[in-house]
């Protein structure tokens, strides 16, 4: 229990620091971990403190993330040119909101500058954003200046010391309590000795020597013990049944969430884009992987490695993308079939995530209305080359979350109807309502 | 009121020693799962090794199964995702149920591109959101895997259209004689049009409309007194008074779809407008019509001429009417005084006769211009019968060189088969576009199977004026083409019927108005107002017609046979296991058809050798039904409110095997019990009635939940609910006005006049019985707290709810023979009660009460289960885990209402052992692959061990708050409407948070309806969270059985 409830604080304060860097949490301690994201927003914090628009970056950065990413990288040309320096290249300012807000007028208008990158990036459209406003197209700006790729090791040293810092104690423990019950045993043998001499000397019979095995109370305890372990044993292999945390299986296409997700930014909604209205999130279909992969046809990032360690050639991945979808990066146009539709086929991934028929989940209620981030549940995706499953996706670990998440009660005008919440809340009796309080726990919220 | 006694069989009446030991005896079996086994373990040498030995057998088996690695899943996205496809999110799109004649505007909701639900278009002004139970079942029948894959050639199948195409072509192009094509009534503008470019290329093509059940007659009499021939628009919601002579308008007769919605506009009541309609009703059965009554007489089949003849002179002249029976007589003369309030007169018979009396007595009063109208006809029923038979002579005679059938089946459905058979056998070229090769089909050299109606684009004309479409709503799953395109190919027209559809529509709409018209489903043209004059030459002859016939005589019955109201005429409906296994709301029986003999009948003319009017035990005396030397053998049940000498048998039954498995040789076909008067069809005939000594189980469901004797229906007359409203308010709370108010809270203060109003009254009462009937605390309830309300006077028993709750939820369907041990799954069924003298039809009077899970607060159920599978939620549900349930069965033994149902077999292939199915052999297609795509995805499929019951729909109610939250917005009614509350034809399910003042469940509780409030054994203290609203029946006569005399009596008010 303490370890889950600690491991929700975790999750949250990730949540509230904002902060990009995610820490391997199954293999380190707690200390350790809190230790890391400290140091994690420490620098997050200082490496935005260099602009004077920090604020302003922040909020350009979700901008970014939604409406940019899939086509943009801050550093690398990818589908259209890196932003970063984008502000200075440019003729003007006026020139570049006139650009985000409809490009294709601008290049109609003949100006030369819209017309070579419109040329050099292959004539693909960018897609017209006329409801940004110019501040948020200096907010955009202002985090693609303030960028800065992750992966360079700012201060490697950091964290090894926080490292260093913690060492681990347990050997020594294990061989004080070795030497103690080693020193109790010997002590309790001369006892027992020196009993028997004395009832020697005395004339009183000794008790015949019984083995310890054969002993009945050593036996029935021996017997009890057991009999509890095999108990706890079975019972926790019965719970443990059907799931498969850290399952990590092998995808057809070697996709890396780290280098989509990671590296270039992309929204998890520009794929997964039914979290918020559908039951389910939703896997791409393959016409939405050809948006980007239309024009990224060569993968030149750092090399991509398996679990197992083998090395994997991202180039040959997005050809096998092609083969799913019907592009012949040949030609660069789509195959078509008989009847004139794109001939596609569907890639067929392992389902990693699966609950049981009898559990009903729904993505949109805790992305949309609960406002849950992903990672809570699916873990540093951004980090992973390969997705595993995150969480154990048991039924205590649902319950737990929500007998501790508290709704966005005041936001959500949905929540007037509970008006003894609502006056508890105006008297100052409390501060929020947890979906526990609601009825999150009912057992057909979930199995119906 | 209280001397009434209520009987849900005549067992129940007569109390038997097999009645008593089966409701001492709730679950009627052994444990079937142990049948075998404890056999062999008892009478086994060692039975204790044997027992040990399965033990270790079992363990083991559930050790290797669980312990196995999990199973690989895939994860398959779109390869090209459609644009207004997202998974889990459902689309509705409004099209229209169109089967023949009968119609219904529907939304039809889809999951992932595959219709799972028919709901009503409350757009439309037709049948305003109205559906029957067929109706909702369809979408079973699309997924049938009897229905036909490809084309056919001489009974093989072929791959390709082409294959069919050129030997059509070929075959009509030297086709000598006429070519025929024989369809159902078209309802469809469009199909028309088809039809005649179709004749335009094959000028001596002739089409013939054909309805297994004629409404020729009625057409004919309007012809005869209106010049018209065809039907007017009935207008049930203008009518304060109806008098129908043996129509089934509620279930069967003309288009129910329609009717239903205006009949109880009528039918609804409350204390500030006590006001409804007055139905009388005269017919030879005991139809779900008649069942619904407010006054009820019997009179044989032929006898129904007279009594409209009786009626007439009554009306015009007020002469009073000899019927040779005392209460027909007595209702013949009241209802001629009431008929002229907004009257309106409808009769199911066949027969230009007496049609032609219906309308005098409709014209004298006033009918036509208020509740009948010219200005719309209804063109549900085109069929001519005289057409009809002179193609069959045709065909006999060698005269017919081609015929096309569509839609319908006359090898199986014509009174006269087997020469429709060897007319067809004569024709050189026969083709079918039936979508399973049914009995015609099977006779036709080529089958081009047509699309189901939700694979079809199409359109409707249910009442001039009243246009109506129909929206694919899934790519067809089989090689199947529009029959409209298989017309136009052999035509050698290259329009496809899309296109024709299209240019029609943009044609006569314009293309935005039509891609409105699309969007809603309907559309409602001005059409040309027309009326007829009434000319009255006809009638003097009709009337001496009528009263020259002759019915039955001595040692005789009158056998009718009529539509039931789940399978109705037949076609796809017979092999719809949903629709086999729906309980008949009167009979209250599955699976079979059977011979409908009343009480008094069966036990004096039958009695030494029938099992007489024990329902209990199932195995029913077979009869043997003679007719013009056709004779028919079928078990005899036996049904209160049958006229002593008629005997009815439904029609759809006894289909041949290439229906479906549900179908095949289930029950006897009786159609050819029907007669042909040389103009009309007729359906009745006069025949004899011979025992046999064969015995023959009928499933009948209507014993199987006792509430052994306590009282749980409150009923009144009109007059009684006038005079004191509030009666039934106060003896509740004299009934429990001791937890209510406690002595020390001042009860004796409470003898006085209570001055608040009766909505006070009613949630004073409730908040005091909840709080002080216990030594409890109240268990607080915020924020939302569902509760639903049943108007018990809107009810009609049709049982369009049981099958939308079976959609909705995934019920399984278990087979005769289940039912036959009361193993039936149904979350909803509708309780039917008797009152009156089984001796005396005329005395019948029946109520129906949707039964469910009442959501207690208090609920005896949840305290009992040992693993707390059954627990009540925050919002007032009374949940079911469906994992965690061990199936004691403990909370069904402690149910004081009987709505919970165990899983005893694996129905539906959801245990974790594949090999566990149930299987009977007729029920078994239900697990296809494709049948089941029909399941609703966002419902849990219950495999075997497991207890289920109404969850209130919690699927949808989840829905309904997560739309409200996602708009950030409180809950309203709209959000939420549970499957039988959509689907009820009378509107008498109101749903909703009865915490919201505004809510219209709350003002139906609280407000407005008040007075008739009860809740079903409210003095148990388990609070429910079903409320009903009293039956108030229009009569001024009730039938009570006199407890010290053992007499039933009818007394006068």
């Amino acid at each position: 229990m303490p370890t889950i409830l600690s491991f929700l604080g975790i999750i949250k304060s990730i949540t509230k620091n904002n902060s990009l860097v995610f820490v391997q949490l199954r293999s380190q301690s707690l200390v350790k971990r809190t230790g890391i994201l400290f140091l994690a927003a420490i620098f997050t914090l200082l490496s935005f403190g260099n602009y004077a628009s920090a604020q302003d970056a922040a909020a350009g950065k979700t901008l970014f993330q939604n409406k940019c990413a899939s086509c943009h990288h801050p550093a690398k040309k990818s589908t259209g040119p890196a932003l970063k320096g984008a502000v200075d290249r440019v003729p003007s300012k006026e020139w570049l909101y006139a650009w985000v807000h409809n490009s294709s007028a601008l290049i109609k208008s003949g100006d030369k500058y819209a017309n070579d990158i419109f040329l050099e990036y292959n004539k693909s459209v960018m897609t017209p954003f006329a409801d940004l406003t110019h501040e948020e197209i200096d907010n955009i700006f202002a985090y693609v200046e303030a960028w800065v790729d992750p992966n360079t090791p700012e201060n490697p040293n950091e964290s090894g010391a926080a490292a260093a810092n913690q060492k681990d104690n347990t050997w020594i423990y294990a061989i004080a309590t070795a030497v103690l019950a080693l020193l109790v045993f010997i002590l309790s043998r001369v006892n027992k000795t020196l009993g028997k001499v004395t009832n020697e000397q005395r004339g009183i019979a000794n008790r015949k020597d019984v083995p310890w095995y054969r002993n009945r109370v050593n036996i029935a305890v021996i017997s009890v013990v057991l009999l509890a372990l095999a108990g706890y044993w079975v019972a926790n292999g019965a719970m443990e049944m059907g799931r498969q945390q850290n399952y990590m299986p092998e995808q057809p296409i070697f996709y890396s969430h780290k280098v989509h997700a990671g590296i270039n930014q992309i929204n998890c909604q520009y794929c997964h884009s039914a979290a918020d209205e559908s039951r389910q999130a939703m896997i791409p279909s393959t016409n939405v992987c050809m948006n980007c992969h239309m024009q990224i046809s060569e993968y030149t990032g750092d090399q991509l490695y398996t679990y197992e360690g083998k090395k994997i050639d991202g180039t040959t991945e997005i050809h096998k993308l092609y083969e799913y979808a019907g592009w012949d990066p040949v030609k660069k146009a789509y195959k078509y079939k008989e009847n004139g539709e794109i001939d596609a086929k569907p890639i067929e991934w392992v389902k990693i995530h699966n609950l049981p028929d009898h559990v009903y989940f729904n993505h949109s209620q805790h992305v949309a209305v609960g406002q849950v981030q992903c990672q809570s549940c699916h873990g540093p995706v951004q980090e992973m080359d390969e997705v595993y499953q995150f969480a154990p996706l048991s039924m205590g670990w649902c319950i737990n979350c929500h007998r501790t998440t508290e709704v966005k009660f005041t936001e959500n005008g949905y929540y007037q109807i509970f008006e003894k919440y609502q006056q508890e809340i105006r008297d100052g009796h409390r501060t929020g309502v947890t979906a526990a309080e609601l009825g999150g726990l009912d057992c057909q919220k979930c199995h119906y | 009121m209280a001397q009434k006694k209520y009987w849900k069989g005549l067992e129940e009446l007569e109390n038997t020693p097999e009645h008593q030991q089966i409701v001492e005896n709730e679950f009627q079996q052994e444990l079937p799962v142990l049948g075998d086994v404890s056999d062999k373990l008892l009478g086994a040498e060692t039975p204790r090794r044997d027992f040990l030995k399965f033990l270790g057998f079992s363990t083991l088996a559930a050790t290797v199964a669980a312990s196995c690695e999990m199973p690989v899943r895939k994860a398959i996205p779109y390869a090209i995702k459609p644009e207004d496809i997202t998974p889990g999110v459902a689309n509705f799109y409004a099209s229209s149920f169109v089967d023949n004649g009968d119609y219904a505007a529907v939304v039809v909701k889809t999951r992932e591109g595959r219709p799972i639900m028919v709901e009503g278009n409350e757009l439309s002004s037709v049948t305003h959101g109205v559906v029957s139970a067929r109706v909702i079942a369809s979408t079973l029948s699309l997924y049938d895997k009897a229905r036909l894959r490809q084309p056919l050639v001489k009974g093989n199948p072929v791959d390709t259209f082409e294959a069919v195409d050129t030997p059509i072509k070929q075959a009509l192009a030297g086709a000598g004689g006429a070519v025929y094509l024989l369809t159902g009534t078209v309802l469809s503008p469009t199909t028309k049009v088809v039809i005649e470019q179709f004749r335009s290329k094959y000028p001596n093509a002739r089409h013939i409309q054909y309805d297994p059940v004629s409404y020729n007659g009625l057409a004919l009499a309007n012809d005869a007194t209106f010049g018209r021939n065809a039907i007017p628009s009935y207008h049930f919601e203008k009518a304060r008074t109806i008098f129908s002579l043996g129509a089934d308008f509620l279930g069967t007769w003309l288009a129910p779809n329609e009717f239903n919605h205006g009949y109880n506009l009528n039918r609804k009541i409350s204390a500030k407008n006590p006001d409804m309609s007055k139905h009388y009703q005269v017919e030879a059965m005991m139809s779900m019509t008649g069942s619904n009554a407010d006054e009820r007489a019997t009179c044989k089949p032929s006898e129904y001429g007279k009594v409209a003849a009786a009626l007439y002179q009554a009306v015009v002249s007020g002469a009073a009417p000899k019927t040779g029976s005392d209460k027909l007589n007595k209702l013949i003369s009241s209802a001629a005084k009431e008929l002229k309030n907004n009257g309106l007169v409808v009769c199911g018979s066949n027969d230009v006769n007496v049609q032609i009396i219906v309308n005098a007595i409709n014209n004298a009063i006033g009918a036509y211009g208020n509740t009948i109208s010219w200005g719309a006809t209804s063109n549900y029923k085109q069929g001519n019968d005289k057409e009809f038979v002179a193609f069959v002579d045709a065909m006999n005679a060698g005269q017919v060189g081609a015929v096309f059938i569509h839609g319908v089946n006359p090898s199986y459905d014509y009174l006269d088969a087997e020469k429709f058979n060897s007319g067809l056998s004569k024709v050189g070229l026969s083709v079918s576009f039936a979508e399973r090769l049914d009995e015609t089909a099977e006779k036709c050299q080529y089958v081009v199977p047509d699309h189901h109606w939700l694979e079809s684009w199409g359109d409707a004309e249910p009442k001039s004026g009243h246009y109506s479409f129909i929206q694919p709503t899934i790519a067809p799953l089989f090689k199947t083409r529009a029959f409209q395109d298989s017309l136009l190919t052999w035509a050698g027209i290259t329009d496809t019927y899309h296109t024709i559809f299209n240019a029609y529509w943009v044609g006569k709409l314009g293309q935005s108005a039509f891609d409105k018209a699309l969007q809603d489903g309907i559309i409602v043209t001005e059409a040309p107002v027309a009326s007829g004059s009434f000319s009255g030459a006809a009638v003097d002859g009709a009337i001496a017609a009528v009263n020259a016939y002759k019915g039955n005589t001595d040692g005789q019955y009158e056998v009718l046979i009529y539509e039931s109201v789940a399978i109705g005429y037949g076609g796809s409906h017979s092999n719809n296991p949903w629709l086999l296994e729906m309980p008949d709301p009167v009979t209250r029986a599955t699976w079979d058809n059977y011979i409908c003999m009343s009480y008094k009948t069966a036990k004096e003319k039958f009695e030494s050798e029938l099992t007489l009017h024990n329902q209990v035990d199932h195995k029913k005396r077979v009869l043997k039904v003679t007719v013009n030397n056709k004779e028919v053998e079928l078990p005899v049940v036996v049904l209160p409110g049958m006229h002593n000498d008629v005997i009815a048998i439904a029609v759809g039954y006894g289909r041949s095997k290439n229906v479906g498995r549900a179908a095949a040789d289930l029950g006897k076909n009786v159609y050819h019990f029907g007669q042909y008067t040389g103009t009309t069809f007729l359906n009745y005939n006069v025949g004899t009635v011979a025992l046999t000594s064969a015995f023959y189980p009928v499933a009948i469901t209507q014993t199987h939940h006792s509430y052994e004797g306590r009282e749980i229906i409150q009923e009144f007359t009109l007059d009684e609910f006038k005079k004191d409203p509030n009666f039934l308010l106060n003896k509740r709370k004299k009934e429990l006005g001791h937890y209510t108010t406690l002595h020390w809270e001042g009860h004796h203060d409470e003898h006085g006049e209570d001055k608040s109003s009766a909505g006070e009254q009613a949630l004073k009462h409730d908040k005091d019985f909840e709080k002080n009937g216990t030594l409890y605390p109240v268990h607080e309830k915020h924020g939302i707290k569902w509760g639903m309300s049943i108007d018990l006077n809107a009810c009609t028993g049709c049982g369009a709810c049981v099958i939308a709750c079976q959609a909705e939820n995934n019920i399984s369907v278990v087979g005769k023979d289940r039912v036959l041990v009361a193993q039936e799954m149904s979350w909803i069924r509708i309780d039917r009660y008797f009152s009156g003298n089984p001796d005396d039809p005329d005395t019948i009077q029946t109520i129906y009460q949707p039964m469910l899970c009442q959501h207690c607060d208090n609920a005896p159920c949840e305290n009992v289960c040992p693993v707390s599978a059954t627990n009540h939620s925050d919002e007032g549900l009374n949940q079911m885990a469906y994992n965690r349930c061990i199936g004691t069965k403990y909370c069904a033994n402690n149910c004081p209402y009987k709505v919970r149902h165990f899983n005893w077999f694996d129905w539906n292939g959801a245990d974790s052992f594949a090999d566990n199915l149930y299987q009977d052999g007729r029920r078994d297609d239900i697990n296809d692959d494709i049948t089941r795509m029909v399941l609703n995805p966002d419902v849990t499929v219950r495999s075997r061990g497991v207890m289920e019951k109404c969850s209130f729909c919690v699927q949808r109610l989840q829905a309904g708050k997560l739309a409200a939250k996602m708009e950030g917005r409180p809950l309203k009614d709209t959000d939420v409407q549970v499957a039988c509350q959509k689907a009820c034809a009378g509107d008498c399910i109101t749903f909703g948070n009865v915490n919201d003042t505004e809510s219209k469940i709350y003002k139906e509780r609280y407000e407005e309806n008040s007075e008739r409030l009860f809740y079903v054994l409210e003095y148990l203290h388990v609070l429910p969270n079903i409320s009903y609203l009293s039956k108030i029946r229009n009569t001024d006569a009730i039938v009570a059985k006199d407890k010290e005399q053992d007499v039933f009596q009818v007394k006068n008010l």
